[in-house]
């Protein structure tokens, strides 16, 4: 409790630690919103919740750091991850998730339940459990008499998932497939009726969203660190935004994920660094309890 | 199952590689050791390091002739599951391999989690285990009789940081009182003991600890505590969380220029922070229960530095890095089951467990001799600093080979 007291104190005492820790949440968070971001638009458009998500994002994390082994900068890891996830989002849809679009909820959750486990198990056959990252050589920019630190690579990482957000956007609001994946979260029916093949729209979506955690994964592994276990810290995330957000709301989405990375850093900075999942925990259950209240008068039955 | 295929075939390809130095011990005959161990799941790096030790050791007795009982030559072999990583299965896998193998002995697995889970086991068959991956004191003071752990125990690993932050300060003439102390560790038994046992050596010197955080099993960030560090200014930072731990302190460190003029890590070594992050882990102290460069030695292995050129022959993937402790350990285990047979003069696994329990032997790994617990009480830990991307020794001072850098600059 004292230790508790002490740490709220540090925050008064030294208010440019205030901005630290929301610069460094807002750093992780973006990357959780990009994660997130590709599980609302799977759970919108096709209402799978995948729970190999984060498994996805370290996947194209190990994609990266497997270039950058072979001498391949970084950089270019970000768009072969993001093709490669790609491949693989689409076999996986193949054989996997196509089975699964139809069924209830807990034969989709079963599913991509095991999915996550496979990855993870897999990834740690091939790259074994030690964990990775990439060093690069960039300078890192200090601050307020050094207090600050943002380390370049960091910061490259969330313009790039900045970019990628407002790449997918535009897509989803311009392109002709953004269209129509669009019309197929609206009403697949009316879709299919309409002339969408809705097969290759859930192929498209599903694969999208496994490159878009492709390329988050790469960021992250210039950034932080990665180890083939990681992947349920992300997929906890993902799924606290998302429920935060809504699905379908972007902007949402993106808030939602910026503020879970600060309030966790606060959480850690105030609680210990142990409570830091459990604070993201907590808000899901809040955000649940709040979300209960406001539809209690909704009634709906479970299929 | 595939691993258990391929670990078939490794294992053989390892065996017929020796096989054509080894023509006198052909003709012995075998004793079966049992060992599970972490072949996938988190701790499967690591895992895999203990087996290649139990493995080099197998392959040198082998060499030498085998294990002499009663006139008559032996050579071992053993039968490895895969625990996953996972207590429950270790369990499971070690009443198997009593039960259905009939395994009379049975060599550790990594990590005193896993060791915890299958100690009870083989006390309630009375199966001796002589252990080199396990650490946490939490599994000497149970009072079991057939387990037996080559390496020091936990609470050991980083309390010399402090006896050296001590001597520092007295040095500069200041009290050793005056020394502040941050912890970070992670919330596992092995980590508590290594915090357990910085707290105790703070207090017996009468200094302050500052900071004093748990670290996640699955941390990728530590720059909220690095942040307070910087706050509070601690003069020994001691952070403990595997192979994850030292990446993520060692990489943040230097990233947030951290200014402590001690810092000390575990697992530097596992981690390779040196290869990773190069500067950043420059004149952090790691700590370890062996390296090549002491100056133990014994007939077997030969010198530690032999061990390790000859471990390296052995097993090539492990050219281009230094050979890290748990293995040497591993073979340190297996040459304590050697020496035991061949005192006991018999396969009786009762007479066997007294003999390991009478234990008094100098090896490459060092002096080995249990306590009534089953510890070893003979060895000391050894403090490395990565000097100029090198692990050179620097204390306890009477192996050190260089002088300590004190106080550390911010790289």
């Amino acid at each position: 409790m004292d230790q508790i007291i002490g740490n709220i104190g540090l925050l008064f005492e030294f208010p440019v630690v205030n901005l630290k820790i929301l610069l460094d949440g807002i750093m992780i968070g973006a990357l959780f919103a990009l994660a997130a971001y590709g599980l609302a638009l799977v759970w919108g458009v096709m209402n799978v919740k995948n729970l190999a998500q984060g498994d996805f994002v370290i996947a194209g994390g190990y994609v990266a750091w497997t270039l950058d082994q072979n001498g391949i900068h970084p950089f270019l890891g970000i768009p072969v991850a993001f093709i490669v996830m790609w491949i693989i989002g689409w076999i996986t849809y193949k054989l996997v998730i196509k089975r699964v679009i139809e069924r209830d909820l807990f034969t989709s959750l079963l599913a991509t339940f095991g999915l996550a486990i496979m990855f993870a198990q897999i990834l740690n056959l091939m790259f074994g459990s030690d964990t990775q990252s990439i060093q690069l050589d960039m300078p890192t920019l200090y601050f307020a008499d050094g207090f600050i630190d943002v380390p370049m690579s960091k910061l490259v990482g969330v313009v790039t998932a900045l970019c990628l957000a407002f790449g997918v956007i535009l897509f989803m609001k311009r392109s002709r497939m953004g269209q129509a994946i669009r019309a197929t979260a609206q009403d697949a029916r009316a879709a299919r009726v309409l002339g969408i093949d809705t097969d290759k729209v859930y192929a498209f979506t599903f694969s999208l969203n496994s490159a878009i955690c492709g390329a988050a994964g790469a960021i992250i592994v210039m950034a932080w660190v990665i180890q083939p276990f990681y992947g349920i810290t992300y997929s906890i995330r993902a799924f606290v935004i998302v429920t935060a957000a809504g699905l379908g709301n972007l902007p949402g989405v993106i808030a939602a994920g910026l503020g879970i990375g600060a309030l966790e850093q606060y959480g850690s900075h105030i609680f210990g660094i142990g409570y830091q999942q459990a604070i993201a925990v907590l808000l899901l259950l809040l955000v649940l309890f709040i979300r209960l209240l406001q539809q209690r008068r909704k009634r709906q039955v479970l299929q | 199952m595939k691993t258990l295929r391929n670990l078939g075939v490794s294992v053989v390809a390892a065996t017929a590689m020796f096989g054509a130095t080894s023509v006198m011990a052909e003709d012995c005959e075998t004793i079966t050791l049992g060992a599970a161990i972490s072949l996938t799941g988190k701790y499967a790096t690591n895992g895999v390091h203990a087996k290649n030790g139990y493995e080099y050791a197998f392959q040198k007795i082998k060499e030498n002739g085998g294990v002499k009982i009663a006139g008559k030559c032996y050579n071992f072999s053993t039968i490895y599951y895969d625990d996953e990583s996972k207590g429950d299965r270790g369990a499971t896998l070690a009443e198997r391999l009593i039960n259905q193998d009939k395994v009379q002995y049975m060599l550790g697995p990594y990590s005193s989690g896993l060791t915890k889970a299958i100690a009870p086991v083989t006390e309630q068959y009375k199966i001796p285990m002589v252990e080199a991956e396990g650490a946490s004191r939490s599994l000497f003071n149970k009072g079991y009789k057939y387990l037996f752990a080559v390496l020091s125990t936990s609470e050991q690993y980083l309390a010399s940081a402090v006896t050296l932050a001590a001597e520092m300060a007295e040095k500069e003439g200041k009290d050793a009182k005056s020394v502040k102390v941050a912890i970070a560790v992670e919330n596992d038994p092995f980590s508590l003991d290594i915090r357990a046992g910085v707290k105790e050596d703070a207090e017996k010197y009468g200094m302050k600890v500052i900071l004093d955080e748990k670290l996640p099993r699955d941390l990728s960030d530590m720059s909220a505590i690095l942040t307070k560090v910087k706050l509070l200014k601690p003069d020994v930072l001691v952070v403990s969380g595997h192979s994850k731990g030292a990446a993520t302190a060692v990489r943040q460190i230097g990233e947030q220029r951290i200014n402590v003029p001690m810092i000390a890590v575990t697992h530097c070594e596992a981690a390779d922070v040196v290869g990773n992050f190069g500067k950043s882990a420059n004149d952090i102290l790691c700590s370890t229960q062996w390296a090549e460069t002491l100056s133990y030695e014994d007939e077997l292995f030969g010198t530690a530095a032999e061990y390790e050129q000859g471990f390296k022959e052995a097993f090539p993937e492990y050219t281009d890095k230094t050979v890290p402790y748990q293995v040497a350990q591993a073979s340190a285990a297996v040459y304590v089951f050697k020496d035991a047979f061949e005192r006991a003069g018999s396969l009786d696994k009762e007479k066997v467990r007294d003999a390991i329990a009478a234990t008094d032997l100098t090896t490459f790994y060092g002096q080995i001799r249990f306590s009534e617990n089953g510890n070893n009480i003979a060895k000391p830990m050894v403090l490395r600093q990565i000097q100029d991307g090198k692990y050179n020794v620097v204390a306890p001072s009477d192996f050190a080979s260089h002088k300590l850098n004190w106080p550390r600059k911010p790289q």
